[in-house]
């Protein structure tokens, strides 16, 4: 599927900011299941530099405004061909040990509650896959996809106990059964489209890595692996670590975040 | 405790004084107590007006204390130091090769020597520079590595410390003073001097600049500031070095470099000691909360804009639970048999090592995984029954998080107590320095513990300090 992606980031501050450096990750990955025609980051008014891939084999790359800033926006535009591999990251470049992934943060730490879904999730599963699915299985179960009920920082046992958010509570609290069932588990940022529904264009999903597959996608949110209409931008342990934009301004300027995503299909 | 383990002696018993320290004794025993006295404040005075202090938390009051320091020197002649000389510098290329390798292709995880679990389900080992090689594949470039003597020719290393071992400013200080309060000691006896060490460690840092710095490099030691309780050392450093010494809010980064701000405008950065954690390093990498750091740093890093020392990630090779396989790395990279001892280590994490511990907690040490300054540890024979009780709740709880070691025979220095001139036992710190070369200043820090049999030694814990001296060939 021929997808074009336009997705603006604006934050204004009020009053001014005296700099503002962000770390971005806003490039698609490279892997069998995409190939990338055209793709731009622009920053207008910004210093850009300090950019590689990392072992993750996501391309970063650095930001910053010194002197007075009111506003920053950045704007991502581009076209990638995409292909259904199941959700499975087939030819994906990466230094990273999965063994890397198996540890608890912030957002994924673990309780009884987790431990309970995840062993009641996988009884009966027969292969590393069937426990993957089954697990997200539980997860898209016992989380309802219900918006404006989570924030950024509501933790995957505080997802759980409310039965109630979107996707990122999905993917931590995902994350959270496999890693105490030691399976590595990581968090991906990314687009979808569907159609109708541009509001939900930027997407985040998880992980797991299944033995003899290696990295296979899972989006608990719709019950689904990845597929072609997903584009997959980086990982991390966790929505921060994760974040396409992580910034920090120096200031005391209130900041107001605006964000408008659309995922287009230009297939003839 | 039954039986009263016999200590070494470093000097010998009288009419056997053992050869390094021959006219220590008599200099001891001759100096008259008044003169004794005189020289004791001197020095302390000395400490104060340099301002050496370290800060002891949980006891409340004012944390900052001045460090009690003993005139006895510890001394090692030419022939022992040879020895530890070529024993610390194999263990710190060991332990640089076992970072470049676990943070790259992990040859020693794939060849079943240590478990892959150990390593990068550690705390300490960094997923975000993974396949990034520092300048010169150095991590750690300043190993302190922590030493005792139990015989004439035994020594075991406790613990390795390849992020930011503390503490040779007061091997500096602790000879400073020394030569100024009794110059004598220093004319009469020929001993190697350590005074190269910030000259040396200079040298090191702009060793690993890297690829994309021309010129001469420019070196800045970045503190969390002055409430750090190793404040006093890092200004100290960053004077005898003639370097900068910046917090995270003098540094910026923009393109591909990191700079400091001065007052001739900015400039560039291309080596930054630092003595703050991985973890504040950089908000947009590691603790998003953390303003000690400096935003970016770690892509400039990573991209080969600036060199850290050491390296972030370098944690991963001195916790107490890799500290078991170090002799395994020495053999697996370099091919040699280890020339220092480690202290043998039960892991309690294995149940049959902690069926073991449980069961002996009388007479073993306990330690935490990762804790340090000996807070949070368990002296077995110096124990109450309800410390010990305790604990082994704690080890139940929580086994992955405790290891245990033989209650080792630490040697003793004589030291200047209330009564005259009494034994204490003593470890040592050397600092040894990795970059271009690897190099050793001959000394090190001698703590001691000033209360009798104490075997802790750690200045946070009543312990005290003492010059160190390496007798020239």
């Amino acid at each position: 599927m021929r997808l074009d992606v336009n997705h603006r980031t604006t934050y204004r501050f009020d009053p001014p900011m005296r700099g503002v450096t962000q770390s971005l990750r806003l490039w698609p990955s490279l892997f069998d299941g995409q190939n990338v025609l055209d793709w731009n980051v622009k920053i207008d008014g910004a210093t850009r530099g300090a950019n590689f891939r990392d072992g993750a084999g996501d391309l970063i790359e650095t930001m910053t405004f010194r002197g007075s800033v009111d506003s920053v926006v950045v704007e991502v535009s581009g076209t990638v061909v995409t292909k259904d591999l199941a959700g499975v990251l087939q030819g994906h470049r990466e230094k990273v040990p999965p063994l890397a992934y198996v540890r608890q943060g912030q957002f994924t730490r673990t309780n009884n509650t987790i431990r309970e879904l995840a062993r009641g999730a996988i009884a009966g599963a027969e292969t590393p896959l069937a426990e993957a699915h089954a697990l997200a299985a539980a997860v898209g179960e016992a989380i309802a996809y219900v918006p404006g009920e989570t924030d950024s920082q509501t933790t995957a046992a505080e997802a759980l106990e409310t039965g109630r958010g979107v996707c990122q509570d999905h993917a931590h609290t995902l994350i959270a059964t496999a890693i105490c069932l030691e399976i590595p588990a990581r968090y991906v940022t990314g687009y979808l489209h569907a159609e109708g529904d541009i509001a939900d264009a930027s997407h985040a999903w998880a992980e797991l890595y299944v033995r003899d597959l290696g990295w296979v996608g899972f989006d608990a949110s719709n019950l689904k692996c990845p597929d072609e209409t997903y584009i997959r931008l980086g990982s991390g342990f966790d929505s921060v670590d994760a974040a396409p934009i992580r910034g920090v301004a120096q200031g005391n300027g209130v900041e107001a975040l605006d964000v408008d995503v659309s995922v287009i299909s230009s297939d003839q | 405790m039954v039986e009263k383990p016999s200590y070494f002696n470093e000097m010998g018993s009288s009419g056997a004084i053992r050869s390094p320290y021959s006219g220590l004794d008599s200099w001891a025993a001759d100096m008259p107590a008044e003169f004794r006295n005189t020289k004791q404040s001197e020095a302390e005075a000395l400490f104060r007006r340099i301002g050496i202090t370290f800060a002891v938390y949980g006891e409340g009051g004012d944390p900052d204390r001045l460090i009690p320091f003993d005139m006895f020197p510890r001394v090692f002649s030419a022939d022992e130091w040879r020895k530890l000389d070529r024993g610390i510098k194999q263990r710190a290329k060991a332990l640089n090769a076992f970072l470049l390798d676990v943070y790259s292709r992990g040859e020693i995880v794939k060849a079943g020597v240590i478990p892959g679990r150990l390593v990068y389900q550690n705390a300490a080992y960094e997923k975000a520079v993974v396949g990034i090689k520092p300048p010169r594949g150095v991590y750690s470039h300043i190993v302190g590595i922590d030493l005792v003597r139990t015989g004439p020719d035994e020594f075991f290393v406790l613990e390795d410390n390849c992020r930011t071992p503390s503490g040779v400013s007061y091997m500096l200080e602790n000879r400073e003073i020394m030569m100024r309060m009794f110059p004598q000691l220093f004319r009469e006896n020929r001993i190697a001097p350590v005074d190269s060490y910030p000259a040396q460690l200079r040298r090191t840092l702009a060793s690993v600049a890297p690829d994309k710095c021309e010129g001469a490099p420019t070196v800045a030691i970045l503190t969390p500031g002055h409430f750090n309780s190793a404040y006093y050392e890092h200004s100290f450093l960053a004077d005898m070095m003639g370097v900068a010494l910046v917090e995270g809010q003098d540094l910026f980064v923009e393109g591909d470099f990191c700079w400091m701000r001065t007052t001739e405008g900015p400039k560039k950065v291309d080596v930054i000691y630092r003595r703050i954690d991985d973890a504040y390093l950089d908000p947009l990498c590691f603790r998003p909360d953390s303003m000690l750091g400096v935003p970016g740093l770690m892509n400039v890093y990573r991209s080969g804009g600036v060199a850290i020392a050491s390296a972030p990630g370098a944690g991963v090779a001195d916790d107490k639970a890799i500290y078991t396989f170090v002799p395994d790395m020495i053999r697996f990279y370099l091919g040699e048999e280890p020339i220092l001892k480690n202290v043998p280590t039960w892991q309690c994490s294995k149940s049959d090592e902690q069926k073991y511990v449980l069961e002996n907690l009388g007479d073993l040490v306990v330690k935490e995984v990762h804790g340090s300054g000996g807070y949070g540890m368990l002296v077995g024979p110096r124990s109450t029954k309800e410390q010990i009780e305790s604990f082994r709740l704690k080890i139940e709880e929580d086994p992955d998080n405790y290891i245990a070691q033989p209650t080792l025979a630490l040697s003793t220095c004589p030291t200047f107590v209330e009564e005259g001139i009494a034994p204490r036992h003593v470890d040592l710190r050397p600092y040894c320095l990795v970059g271009q070369n690897i190099e050793l200043v001959p000394g090190g820090l001698t703590r001691v513990a000033l209360t009798q049999d104490s075997l802790v030694v750690n200045s946070s814990q009543g312990g005290g300090v003492k010059d160190t001296w390496v007798m020239a060939e």
